[in-house]
């Protein structure tokens, strides 16, 4: 088929290269837009429904962290998102608990199914995160955390035999509770996300929103943003990874007006106008969980859960993980680093 | 208040001393009060917002909220502002002392370093004057009473909550409040206030008891020192801003939901805090001269002149006179 209209521009470029020799282009040029229509029908779109119905199969993977200082209600937050009992603190859970003293690691995992789509969804959690007296370097048990999973799946990924599907420990998603002060970040806050924002996906939540009035979120979120600008936090949705302008305006939109999503979370419902819904019971009135008019839980929800998972998981996997593994290739001397079997390889020769 | 009526002075067997209650109050009405509260806990937990509710007025006209970079680097503040209340004749004098500073870093610490210090000062600088020639205008700026704030996002006491209030409470009465309770539920408010009140015994915090009352006081009066009493620690909400609510104007915060009145009981416990500490005020006084400064004034008396700056040298100083004595 004959293929669109010559494009001159691209021809003119190359006329001008022409004099040195170049090397083969790595990423391949932009194709020539072919306009199928006027020949008639190839197939391709069902490729797409191919693809659906293969992940419907397969099922996939979702890995979601929550730090936060005890209280701010990250248990109860996650439990709302997949409604379902996910978190560390399910059902008959014991209130009673003591604050570790040092930050723990707990993750739990869940198989949860919706429209046939199985996801098997571990929420990590961080008890003792910011509860102690002294607090310096209470992220460092997080950030080892989420480097040892990067190893994890980087030593499947050099194995001679590999498995078909490496299991995928890694975080996507990395929920941060800000504290709903009403005044600024704490510098603890600042710091966690310093270190954090470079290895892993943080998004920030302010928690309980339901003490703050419409002006003093307002104001809060803004003095928030304005923060986080000034000391160089780049938080999920990362500027530098918009793919293209369409996505630059959508996440524009997000971080400049959205983020940080002020959430209220709660697992009991409540009967208002005639429905049932998720929310808060006071003597002054029932707060709705997803009602937008008196929290951004519902913006939250689709963010993460509706539009922006598989974002989620390609970054981490594109970009946080690539950084991990260049770093580590660097650190061997450009060897990937040895696994068990590669060790009994390399024995076996000597 | 109109005095009591004499009896005819003529009565025999009668004295007249039974006016000297209206002597007292007159002569402290024309004095008028002093009083000082210290206020302590995290940034953002509502301090600033009750206080200012509490006495209806703005003690923090020009305030400025630093940013977290700015309170990496900061250290704990010491700050009191005077103010002077009149009602109905009678004059306040109220001090309040805030702790910026506090529970903001990242290493805690060295937090309560400074709170301790003021409060020693005071009873130090009291006990200089109380011992001085003239006497006769001593200004009392010992801490009468500490607010201390607990979050009502947490569960409980925090670890910094524990070990601050074991290290004051031999010092200064405690009040633990729990502001920005609208946050809460009233089962969750009660939850809280019971987990809190067993991790005081828990870890034998003294706090400020309230008196029972006289067996002489009204029904009404000894049953409101009952549900005062069994509402510690408060849960308050503190506003200034008007707002319209069920035709009138109340003082409240307005959120999609409804409106939180900060005066009605059924919201939260402001009337009572405000209550407590109005008709308790001259208690927390007595109880801090009397127990607190009087701790304070043996402890120092017998220390003599040895500071305890450097405790180091302190205890080699101990250990040498030990040894000459065993010698």
């Amino acid at each position: 088929p004959h293929a669109g209209p010559v494009d001159s521009k691209n021809e003119a470029a190359m006329s001008e290269l022409v004099p040195e020799p170049r090397q083969k282009p790595v990423v391949p040029m932009k194709p020539m837009g072919i306009n199928t229509s006027l020949l008639g029908y190839i197939g391709i779109d069902t490729i797409i429904e191919q693809m659906r119905k293969k992940t419907m199969k397969t099922g996939f993977d979702f890995n979601i962290m929550v730090v936060g200082q005890s209280g701010l209600g990250k248990s109860t937050l996650v439990n709302t998102l997949f409604k379902s009992q996910v978190s560390r603190k399910s059902s008959g859970w014991n209130r009673e608990e003591k604050i570790p003293k040092t930050v723990e690691i707990k993750a739990i995992g869940h198989v949860i199914e919706e429209g046939g789509v199985k996801m098997k969804l571990t929420v990590i959690d961080t008890p003792g995160f910011g509860d102690q007296i002294n607090n310096e370097n209470c992220w460092e048990p997080i950030e080892k955390y989420i480097n040892e999973q990067y190893e994890k799946f980087l030593k499947e990924e050099v194995n001679i035999a590999r498995k078909k599907r490496i299991p995928d420990t890694r975080v996507h998603c990395c929920l941060y509770f800000i504290s709903p002060t009403g005044h600024s970040l704490r510098p603890l806050d600042l710091e966690f996300m310093k270190h954090l924002s470079k290895v892993v996906n943080i998004i920030p939540v302010i928690a309980k929103a339901d003490t703050m009035t419409l002006e003093e979120k307002t104001e809060f979120k803004q003095r928030v943003r304005k923060e986080l600008e000034v000391n160089g936090i780049e938080f999920y949705p990362q500027k530098e990874f918009d793919e293209d302008l369409e996505d630059k305006t959508e996440n524009d939109k997000i971080r400049q007006e959205s983020m940080p999503f002020a959430v209220v979370g709660s697992d009991k419902e409540y009967q208002v106008n005639g429905k049932r819904v998720l929310g808060r019971k006071t003597p002054w009135g029932i707060i709705e969980v997803e009602n937008l008019n008196h929290c951004e839980f519902a913006l939250l929800r689709d963010f993460v859960i509706r539009t922006h998972l598989q974002d989620l998981k390609e970054v981490t996997h594109n970009i946080h993980y690539e950084t991990y593994r260049a770093k580590r290739l660097n650190d061997n001397g450009g060897l990937p680093p040895m696994t068990a079997e590669t060790e009994e390889n390399h024995e076996s020769n000597l | 208040q109109q005095p009591a009526q004499f009896t005819n002075p003529e009565t025999p067997g009668y004295v007249g001393f039974a006016n000297l209650p209206n002597q007292v109050h007159r002569k402290s009405v024309k004095k008028g009060f002093e009083f000082t509260l210290m206020v302590v806990g995290e940034s953002g937990l509502g301090k600033s917002t009750l206080i200012n509710s509490l006495f209806l007025t703005d003690l923090y006209p020009e305030r400025i909220i630093p940013g977290a970079a700015d309170k990496i680097e900061r250290t704990v503040q010491i700050e009191a502002s005077t103010v002077e209340i009149e009602e109905r004749g009678v004059k306040l004098r109220l001090t309040v002392v805030d702790t910026p500073g506090y529970g903001d870093a990242i290493n805690c610490r060295d937090c309560f370093k400074t709170i301790i210090s003021y409060i020693d000062e005071q009873f130090e600088r009291y006990l200089h004057d109380e011992s001085g020639l003239n006497r006769r205008h001593i200004i009392d700026n010992r801490v009468h009473c500490c607010f201390y704030f607990i979050s009502p996002f947490g569960h409980g006491l925090k670890p910094l909550d524990v070990e601050f209030m074991k290290a004051i409470h031999n010092k200064v009465n405690i009040v633990p409040v729990i502001a920005k309770a609208d946050t809460l539920s009233l089962k969750e408010r009660e939850r809280l206030k019971k987990r809190i009140l067993d991790e005081i015994e828990e870890h034998g915090i003294k706090i400020y008891h309230l008196p029972d009352a006289e067996s002489d006081e009204d029904e009404d009066f000894k049953e409101q020192t009952r549900l005062l009493k069994a509402s510690i620690p408060f849960c308050v909400v503190g506003s200034n801003q008007l707002i319209e609510a069920k035709g009138k104007k109340v003082r409240g915060r307005l959120y999609p939901w409804g409106v939180v009145e900060v005066e009605n009981p059924e919201h939260n416990d402001f009337l009572k805090l405000r209550t407590m500490l109005i008709t308790h005020m001259q208690d927390l006084q007595e109880v801090t001269q009397d127990l607190h400064y009087e701790n304070f004034r043996s402890e120092r008396l017998k220390r003599g002149n040895r500071k305890i700056e450097d405790e180091e040298v302190n205890k080699d100083q101990i250990l040498l006179e030990k040894e000459a004595e065993v010698r």
